[in-house]
């Protein structure tokens, strides 16, 4: 039998399917595709009514293939990571891991540029990723100038109680090994990028 | 008995009082707990929604360190398993530590990548190797309440407390948790050997909202709400915590709470390991008290105990007329008492 050759353009990344693409990204073994659809997730979740679609909904539309929409859902950023989901799903689906590789997803991909929740998670790490420890007070006055300075009055009240009970630090403490860690992470974000590349998608 | 010690950000300065009631505690029971040497944040849960590599690789530093800190050369701090204990009292330290260790033995590619990172500062985790444990479960199982109950002298009678675990102890199950992932009961033995007076609290596994006070705060008061006022219903005088996320939600917010909803919800949140050095006779103020935002006062007058320590007399004022009255007089029986 003769032999057909077809050629792939090199700029082509293997398509994956967003079900595999998702579950694969996901740490240790995600379970998306056990999802039997039963609602038990949106059922145990503290924030599920303010969720424009539950969990439950969100893996119907993966398995659906509609990616744009699952990206810009707002449930992800509403995840309180309380776990009820994943021990109550009577197919041990890892819910609450699923909802941070989403929130990884659509940053990655650009959906949430301008929204608070994705910009306070990069605030904390810039502290830590600056420091090896986190930040409190620099935290809270950078975020909440940029993104609510309407209530930096209520915020500075709450500030100066926690400063009279010395629960705040004026400055950040800096781990010893800084330049050890700072190459781990620089590591870690390089592996990350070639994987963005070549379509790695387990590692991202 | 020597543990490796996790304190976490948070028990540096905000939850200041949760690592001080800690060590405290360990003194009376006569645990060790060995710091980890130049550990960095866990992440908490914000680095896992940017990148995961860098998340993983900024908990495996912690991780490699223990490893080579306190199971390479054993130094006294291994299990009967032979891994090496790394004790954790922030919940979400614990979840975090001990998650990454369960999904790199898992996840084969990701420990590569990890240990790929890891290496660039010459560092190297084997996953297994290093067992984290939360605080309460190491001293519910490790210790044992009968052998609490030896050190409690001044019990904690009449104060009525909610026993309050929040999520990330109890929840995901990844094995070595308490007992149950909804209805655990170890915090409420615990109280009950100090003499405390445990009461009823349905929610006590429920989200205390955690960084949704940030980001979206009226989700986050609705969760405290419901928190507070299913505590209040139980007439609780106290609402005893294991977590500094917990601690600092329902305490610094209350205020916060109470305006947004005309509430007048006013529970002092404290440390578990606050209550249990109480108990122990130590005083308040060397196990933390005086931090809390949510005034603890009428909660030690009701236990007859003050933020000042019992030593030193209240100042009076001075009286102008001489309060010198006329002698009292004495029985003879009294002087061969006293002699």
């Amino acid at each position: 039998m003769e032999e057909i050759t077809v050629s792939i353009p090199d700029i082509v990344k293997p398509k994956l399917r967003f079900l595999e693409e998702v579950s694969m990204a996901t740490p240790g073994v995600s379970r998306l595709e056990m999802c039997i659809q039963c609602g038990t997730c949106g059922g145990s979740c503290p924030s599920g009514a303010d969720m424009d679609h539950t969990p439950r909904a969100l893996f119907a539309m993966i398995r659906a293939g509609m990616r744009d929409e699952v990206l810009q859902s707002n449930a992800p950023w509403y995840c309180v990571s309380c776990y009820y989901c994943m021990v109550r799903c009577p197919q041990e689906v890892h819910v609450t891991d699923l909802m941070y590789t989403l929130k990884r997803m659509a940053i990655r991909e650009g959906y949430t540029d301008h929204d608070a929740a994705p910009d306070f998670s990069q605030t904390f790490i810039g502290y830590v990723e600056q420091y090896g420890r986190s930040f409190e007070l620099g935290l809270a006055t950078r975020f909440h100038l940029a993104h609510s300075p309407l209530r930096k009055v209520g915020i500075g009240t709450l500030a100066l109680d926690m400063f009279a009970r010395d629960r705040l630090s004026f400055v950040p403490t800096r781990i010893k090994g800084m330049d050890g860690l700072h190459a781990i992470l620089e590591k870690a974000k390089a592996i990350t990028h070639d994987a963005e590349l070549t379509g790695g998608t387990q590692l991202l | 008995m020597k543990y490796g010690y996790y304190p976490g950000c948070s028990l540096e300065r905000n939850a200041a009082a949760y690592d001080i009631s800690t060590r405290a505690v360990a003194r009376t029971l006569g645990f060790e707990l060995d710091e980890l040497d130049d550990w960095n944040c866990c992440g908490a849960t914000e680095y896992i929604a940017i990148n995961k590599l860098a998340a993983y690789s900024l908990i495996g530093r912690n991780l490699a360190l223990a490893q080579q800190q306190f199971h390479a050369n054993g130094n006294g701090h291994l299990a009967a398993d032979g891994r090496a204990q790394l004790i954790a009292p922030c919940s979400a330290c614990f979840l975090n530590l001990r998650k990454a260790d369960r999904y790199l033995q898992e996840d084969t590619k990701l420990r590569d990548t990890t240990n790929e990172a890891l290496a660039a500062a010459g560092l190297h985790y084997d996953p297994g190797t290093v067992f984290v444990r939360h605080l309460l479960e190491m001293i519910i199982n490790d210790m044992g309440c009968d052998e609490v109950k030896r050190h409690v002298t001044k019990p904690l009678n009449g104060l009525r407390v909610a026993s309050y675990y929040g999520c990330l102890l109890v929840r995901p199950r990844l094995g070595g948790e308490l007992s149950d992932a909804e209805y655990p009961d170890e915090l409420e033995s615990l109280m009950k050997v100090l003499g405390a007076e445990v009461v009823d609290f349905p929610l006590k596994t429920h989200c205390c909202g955690g960084h949704m006070t940030q980001i979206s705060a009226e989700v986050a008061y609705e969760l405290i709400r419901r928190l507070l006022q299913n505590a209040s219903e139980y007439r609780a005088d106290v609402i005893v915590t294991i977590c500094p996320m917990c601690q600092l939600n329902l305490d610094a917010y209350q205020t916060r709470v109470n305006q947004h909803f005309g509430t007048n919800f006013n529970l002092p949140i404290l440390y578990f390991t606050q209550l249990m050095g109480l108990a122990f006779g130590l005083e308040p103020k060397a196990i933390g008290f005086g931090k809390e935002i949510v005034s603890a006062e009428n909660a030690l007058i009701k236990i007859q105990r003050s933020l000042e320590p019992a030593a030193t007399p209240a100042p009076s004022r001075p009286r102008k007329k001489k309060d010198e009255g006329l002698p009292m007089p004495r029985m003879p029986e009294d002087e061969e008492v006293s002699a």
